[in-house]
């Protein structure tokens, strides 16, 4: 962190103020003041607890564009036809009036980090003691030749949820006979390993029972992808020849789509599709970038507390965060909200501060009742947040524990959502 | 049952590594079958057993946890089959002793046999039930014990609520903490001593769940006393 003035100023009136009233950090204006940046996975699990664990001590605002959140995790099992659009959707009432969280519909535009505040799109700033970025991702500009944002109608990423996923099942659906759907594969990093897979599952799902001479093409960047093994024996036991998975080796890294067209050129062959979904490679949620705390695609953070290498008041979350081993996965994103709202609290108001644990575990979804998960443990070094211990679902197993394993994402769910939303 | 061979070696491994320093009871099947009086309330066996507000008993050595078409077994208890929990002597030891100390969920409502020689005697009255008693390794009936084991060192350390209250937090991504358990079991308001039981039993793979394995296997004997003491206390 360079020192300037304002922040040796910054520092005397909070070393001053320790004096008096040595837990509150709060710069000489009451409150100490905590804002967060996005209201997904990272975001809302932060705001929540910082709101309920300081009782009333520490201001909370959360600002986030969407009234209405439409989680990824399980959008998927929307487009196979195991859930609704309503079942995936959540708002922000609960903690506006449950928790006193002060939520505010506008995009944060600019941090002033000298100044400590957040610029919004309608107008003011917003002042903070401590900020808190989770806005998850945007994609690379350029990273697959032919498709830009202006492309996401004709080619859904579908990898915000929401109306991109409506809009991809509905071109799905209006596949004719026999018809092609295209799915262009990210390369590492990206939100959610193993979510094209479970993506192309259900979908090959949706065809099953309603076009079943439709083919599934994947054009993947990467030789390797997670679970992969399960997948493949899943695709094989369950779409019999209706996924053809081209990895690097075939020309799957050397991809140009025309969506005007809708044609995919693999490899230098061009195929005509009806349906395409490219997924592109992916970066920090802007608003990371424009507070300064990124290097490259993402924002390096200290494993300890989530605080940003940048600078110590801002912490960031999720998948805009770079921070080691774990996955870019909502259950990450959720796990290191909790230590960076611990740490936070410690901060602003002496309260005890624990020392960092992270899990996560990823359920994916094969086919009806036929469930498999890959999940892990970490803890915080000095360079990361490294890996402890892991488990994976293994190939062959029997249906009953399939079942199991689905049903319990299930409870994950219905236990995550509520851990995010009160 | 070639279904669930995969399962069967590692469930029996943890078992007997974690059980293998326990000293050998003998069970007398004749004064086992009075013992079983306790269970008859609610469990048949013998030739034309049924199914009654318990599972009929034929049979139970080497089936798996709730493996019997046509009974309404409680959603825990599925859970746990599915997640390879077998019926063996040590299980079913551990089982009868508190049945919630295995199986959380479980809707068998009985308090346990807490002397081991009744259960040594009820499972040898069992065992004559059992059509294939060759299913049971050779080195099994020797490896005896209890779930109880816990050094009382360890069930008597005063756990740190507000420590086990930021533990919980990785508990809650998945456990809901009004108590709902769909597809995955509650875990609020647990006596004490049995969420201690059942974290080390996890911990040293007795309980099949990988998940719960992987996150208790990584929490010291201070921290689960924490999370015990959290969890008991109404919210
Ligand atoms: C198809 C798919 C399936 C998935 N399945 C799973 C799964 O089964 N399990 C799992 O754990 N994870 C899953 N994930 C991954 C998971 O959705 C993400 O990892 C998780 O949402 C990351 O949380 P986050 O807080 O970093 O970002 P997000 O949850 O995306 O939240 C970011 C929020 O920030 C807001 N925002 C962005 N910029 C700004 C700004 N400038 N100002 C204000 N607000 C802003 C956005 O509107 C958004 O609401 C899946 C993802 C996909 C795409």
């Amino acid at each position: 962190m360079k020192l300037n003035r304002r922040h040796f100023i910054a520092t005397a009136t909070a070393a001053s103020a320790s004096l008096s009233a040595p837990m509150v950090k709060a710069g000489g204006h009451g409150k100490p003041r905590v804002v967060v940046v996005g209201g997904g996975a990272g975001g809302a699990t932060a705001a929540r607890y910082i709101a309920k664990d300081s009782k009333g001590e520490i201001d909370v605002t959360l600002i986030e564009p969407t009234r209405t959140y439409y989680t990824c995790f399980f959008s998927n099992l929307y487009l196979g036809g195991f859930r609704d659009i309503g079942s995936i959707a959540h708002s922000y009432g609960t903690l506006a009036v449950e928790y006193g969280i002060n939520v505010v519909h506008d995009w944060a535009t600019g941090v002033d980090r000298d100044a400590k505040t957040v610029a919004l799109a309608g107008g003011g700033a917003v002042p903070y003691d401590k900020l808190i970025l989770s806005p998850g991702i945007d994609f690379v500009d350029g990273a697959v030749e032919g498709w830009d944002l202006s492309a996401q109608n004709a080619m859904p990423h579908a990898y915000k949820a929401g109306s991109q996923t409506e809009l991809l099942k509905a071109q799905i659906m209006a596949m004719p006979a026999g018809g092609t759907f295209a799915m262009v594969a990210p390369p590492n990093p990206f939100r959610c390993p193993p979510g094209p897979y479970e993506r192309v599952s259900m979908v090959a799902h949706l065809l099953k029972a309603n076009n079943p001479t439709a083919k599934i093409i994947v054009a993947d960047p990467k030789p390797k992808f997670s679970k992969m093994a399960l997948f493949q024996e899943g695709w094989a036991d369950n779409y019999e020849g209706m996924v053809d998975w081209i990895g690097p080796d075939f020309g799957g890294s050397d991809v140009s789509v025309n969506p005007a067209a809708m044609t995919v050129t693999i490899d230098g062959e061009e195929t005509k599709v009806d349906a395409c979904n490219v997924i592109p490679a992916m970066k920090a949620g802007r608003i990371a970038e424009l507070a300064g705390v990124t290097d490259g695609n993402w924002a390096p953070v200290n494993a300890a507390d989530m605080s940003s290498k940048a600078d110590g008041d801002i912490y960031v979350l999720g998948d805009a965060s770079q921070q080691g081993d774990m996955p870019k996965s909502g259950f990450s994103a959720n796990s290191q909200a909790k230590v960076c709202a611990n740490a936070v609290r410690g901060a602003l108001t002496g309260s005890k501060v624990f020392p960092a644990k992270f899990s996560n575990t990823c359920w994916s979804l094969i086919d009806t009742e036929n469930g498999v998960k890959v999940g892990a443990t970490y803890e915080a070094t000095a360079e990361k947040i490294a890996k402890v211990d892991g488990f994976i679902s293994q190939t062959g197993e029997d249906a009953a524990l399939r079942k199991a394993t689905y049903e319990e994402s299930v409870g994950w769910y219905a236990g995550i959502t509520s851990d995010m939303f009160g | 049952m070639p279904r669930f061979s995969k399962l069967l070696p590692l469930a029996l491994v943890a078992l007997l590594a974690a059980r293998a320093s326990f000293g050998e009871v003998a069970g007398d099947p004749e004064r086992g079958a009075v013992v079983f009086a306790k269970c008859g309330g609610c469990h048949q066996v013998g030739e034309g057993a049924k199914n009654r507000i318990g599972p009929h008993l034929n049979g139970v050595f080497g089936r798996m946890a709730a493996e019997l078409e046509g009974f309404p077994y409680s959603k825990s208890i599925k859970r746990a089959g599915a997640d390879g929990l077998i019926w063996t002597r040590e299980t079913l030891d551990a089982y009868i002793e508190n049945p919630r100390v295995l199986v959380s969920g479980t809707r068998m409502s009985f308090r346990g046999l807490k002397k081991e020689q009744d259960r040594a005697d009820v499972l040898a009255y069992l065992r004559t039930f059992s059509d294939d008693p060759s299913n049971i390794p050779e080195a099994e009936p020797t490896a005896l014990g209890t779930d109880h084991d816990l050094d009382p060192a360890i069930l008597a350390i005063q756990g740190d609520p507000e420590y086990g209250e930021y533990l919980s937090n990785e508990c809650t991504t998945c456990h809901q903490t009004d108590g709902a358990d769909e597809g995955i079991p509650s875990i609020t308001l647990w006596p004490e001593e049995d969420f201690v039981v059942a974290m080390h039993a996890y911990k040293r793979k007795l309980r099949p769940h990988p998940v719960m394995q992987m996150m208790a296997g990584r929490l010291s004997d201070e921290e689960i006393a924490a999370l015990a003491a959290y969890f008991a206390k109404p919210e």
